[in-house]
């Protein structure tokens, strides 16, 4: 396929066909995300609703399930207001922003052993810092909007950001002393060996569950939805937004969603490995049909992450809103001093070389 | 080496892009009809009496100061988890030397009330 590509662009200058295939295999990751994106709304609507005993959209296509993209379209034919008083720069700025890192971060998550954009060494490093920028986005949002409740909802929003930064960084520093390595590829990898028994998850369990609930408290979704707290501050950082704009912020937000979920997966589920890889006879995974389907895949990396979204969307139709100083308790005195003390247990039973996972330390 | 950074780069370019390319068709797309009522800003129901960038708690400033020490920590721990293999026990005696002195200031600003939010 890349071959093809390179002999039919090979009247242009060398450079230019790289820039060409990189840019061809970005937009085959983006399309689908922004895809995905769509049909998680729908399948939020969908599975609330029957958690709600209700029916969710059922008039655009069948069953509802064009609804996503009449949504699209209307969005793109409503006017964008810009508010008399705001700073109409820096009011267009922060949706890029957002959206820019949300889906930039995806060059370096590996979707199978060799499909990875950039397969950089210091992935996880780059994961970290450009999901930061993300507070930016919200910060800049509130602030040029120049309206009371986009201020306050960006000043909580932003606060419970950078609060759970730090739990989530604890508990990415665990599995970089689990793997030994900031590259995703050998961080999957190293889970390698009896299936499932072998994930990150198991050893670095508590820092596993921090890190998927400072991921739903760092996208602003529900239980951590302060931010947003249709009830008291309407609709927190992005009141003053319509129409695209707005649609970009919906778009980060899920496409952040699922990164979230995909990092989960890579770094405590083993990726693309399947979970029985290692504990079925190498005969099973000769089986025509099934037995590519039980072994390691694409496939079973996007399994973990529709499982990860699954709960996001549980939590939403579950939990009752945190209070702030219930959600600002639970990142700095409950997160942060556990993730610490486990830091420091997981120190030793590397250094000892705890089987299955670091015996070969 | 370092040519592994373009697509990176490349993709950061293409992730703004994409934010204003949709906005664009937006302005395009849409109606411009704006009135006065309209790019006021959003209050409940009366006209707004004051600037809306007014002054704001001072703790949302110290969680900010907080965030900076410990997010500095963890990029300190970053090359010592990634080598902790390599350089064993003592390696981890230092880092826990290290991680004690930060726990005793975070115990501190603990009983001081710089983490209280009510």
């Amino acid at each position: 396929m890349i071959e093809w590509i390179t002999s039919l662009l090979s009247f242009l200058p060398s450079g230019w066909v790289t820039v060409i295939i990189i840019l061809i295999k970005i937009v085959v990751i983006v399309l689908p995300l922004m895809l995905a994106v769509a049909y998680l709304t729908y399948a939020e609507r969908k599975i609330i609703g029957a958690m709600q005993v209700r029916l969710g959209p059922t008039r655009v296509g069948w069953n509802g399930s064009l609804q996503p993209i009449a949504d699209a379209l209307k969005l793109m034919f409503k006017e964008i207001i810009i508010p008399a008083k705001a700073s109409k720069f820096l009011f267009l700025l922060a949706p890029l922003l957002l959206i820019g890192p949300a889906l930039a971060a995806w060059a370096v998550i590996p979707f199978d052993a060799q499909m990875v954009l950039a397969n950089v060494n210091a992935g996880l490093l780059y994961v970290l810092a450009i999901t930061s920028i993300g507070v930016y986005g919200v910060i800049i949002a509130g602030w040029a909007s120049n309206s009371k409740y986009a201020l306050l909802g960006a000043m909580r929003s932003a606060a419970q950001i950078v609060s759970y930064e730090i739990a989530m960084g604890f508990a990415l520093v665990g599995v970089l002393m689990a793997a030994g390595s900031l590259n995703f590829g050998d961080i999957v990898r190293g889970q390698e060996g009896y299936g499932f028994v072998s994930w990150y998850m198991w050893p670095l369990l508590p820092l596993f569950v921090i890190y998927f609930i400072s991921g739903v408290a760092e996208t602003n979704r529900a239980p951590f939805d302060m931010a947003e707290g249709e009830s008291e501050i309407v609709a927190g950082f992005h009141v003053e937004y319509s129409g695209m704009p707005f649609a970009v912020f919906f778009l980060a937000e899920y496409a952040n969603m699922i990164l979230i979920s995909a990092l989960a997966s890579v770094m405590f589920l083993g990726g693309w490995l399947s979970p029985l890889a290692g504990l079925l006879p190498d005969s099973v995974f000769e089986i025509p049909l099934l037995g590519p389907l039980l072994g390691s895949g694409i496939h079973w990396f996007f399994i973990k992450i529709a499982v990860f979204l699954f709960f996001f969307l549980w939590f939403r139709a579950t939990f009752p809103r945190y209070r702030y100083d219930q959600i600002m308790r639970l990142g700095w005195k409950v997160f942060i001093p556990i993730t610490i003390v486990w830091l420091l247990v997981l120190g030793i039973a590397i250094l000892a070389g705890l089987p299955p996972w670091f015996s070969a330390a | 080496m370092l040519e592994n950074y373009l697509p990176v780069f490349i993709f950061i370019l293409v992730g703004v892009v994409v934010g204003g390319v949709m906005i664009t068709i937006g302005f395009m797309m849409g109606p411009h009809r704006p009135d006065d009522e309209k790019l006021s800003p959003y209050e409940c129901g009366f006209k707004a009496f004051e600037d809306a960038r007014m002054k704001f708690d001072v703790r949302y400033y110290l969680v900010a100061i907080l965030f900076i020490i410990f997010d500095l920590e963890i990029a300190f721990l970053f090359p010592w988890a990634v080598v902790l293999k390599e350089i064993g026990m003592f390696g981890y005696a230092a880092m826990v030397v290290f991680l004690g002195i930060l726990v005793v200031g975070f115990i501190y600003e603990w009983k001081k009330g710089g983490l209280e939010w009510e």
